[in-house]
């Protein structure tokens, strides 16, 4: 069944800052594998000319998303989770997120399309501090497998 | 906070050396904790048979952590990325073996743009199938 396109423009906001800590940064780069010292060690990031550890560049999909559950789930989007894979990601930086961050997102769903049998949806995510400053964008891009059929 | 790699030095047309990342399935469980997608279809072959897959596959984002670790592994610094992106143009199906899948990943130097800035393209495989596509990370160099 075709996704509601009334939901195209519709925004999200989280629910409450999501605040970036050092073990989070650190557990979240284990899984990838990735050793590197400025993820795991302070000292290692101050060296680095970081204020604190900071968050490997795909870190933001951990929080990014976390307001748009709802939006989601909604039975009136028609969206089956059954059939969905990752279509696209993309991350628009303004600096590195490190440690300490309290980080505040509003999601919008851009666009909804279909290709062949296959539903896509846009959800684009600005990520900002607390008090307002834009840290990055984020677009992912899920599709729902046979959707369109 | 700066790239150990100098604009510079770099030529459009240069590669990066493929480096290979292995995914097994505990990776995959590690994944889904740290990240919180605990799709079924990451870590349960029942469930991921039963909605038409092949078998479990891994996290597009895990494949794209990867490529991630290839461009700040060789550009120094992890906030010397300032734009990253990727299409997922194939699964990487990930065997309940002690092996599990391997991803290899290569880059290019594609552009050099204003501001020491690059643009590296990479290449994504696994087995005979080409994981990522469009995937590109824009690279603020010294």
């Amino acid at each position: 069944m075709p996704l509601n396109r009334d939901f195209v423009g519709r925004t999200y906001e989280s629910s409450a800052p999501y605040e970036v800590s050092r073990v989070k940064i650190s557990e979240f780069a284990t899984a990838i594998g990735d050793s590197n010292p400025i993820y795991h060690d302070r000292r290692a990031a101050v060296a680095a000319g970081h204020p604190d550890v900071v968050a490997p560049p795909t870190f933001p999909i951990v929080f990014s998303l976390l307001g748009t559950g709802d939006a989601l789930a909604d039975p009136d989007l028609g969206l089956n989770f059954a059939m969905v894979v990752h279509g696209e990601q993309r991350f628009e930086y303004e600096r590195p997120i490190h440690a300490g961050d309290e980080l505040v997102c509003t999601s919008t769903i851009a666009e909804i399309r279909s290709v062949g049998r296959n539903e896509f949806l846009t959800l684009r995510s600005d990520v900002s501090t607390t008090s307002g400053e834009l840290v990055c964008r984020t677009y992912n891009i899920i599709v729902e497998r046979g959707g369109a059929a | 906070m700066a790239a150990t790699v100098k604009y510079d030095e770099v030529e459009t047309g240069q590669e990066i050396p493929a480096a290979e990342y292995r995914v097994r399935r505990v990776d995959l469980v590690r994944y889904a904790g740290a990240s919180g997608d605990f799709n079924p279809i990451h870590w349960n072959e029942r469930h991921a048979k039963a909605v038409g897959l092949p078998d479990v596959i891994a996290h597009g984002m895990y494949t794209m952590a990867q490529g991630g670790r290839f461009v700040t592994d060789w550009a120094g610094d992890p906030g010397a990325v300032v734009e990253y992106g990727v299409r997922f143009s194939s699964m990487v199906v990930v065997p309940d073996d002690d092996n599990g899948a391997t991803i290899t990943i290569s880059g290019v130097i594609e552009d050099k743009r204003e501001d020491k800035r690059v643009v590296v393209a990479l290449t994504a495989r696994s087995g005979d199938a080409r994981v990522l596509s469009k995937a590109r990370a824009v690279v603020q160099l010294s």
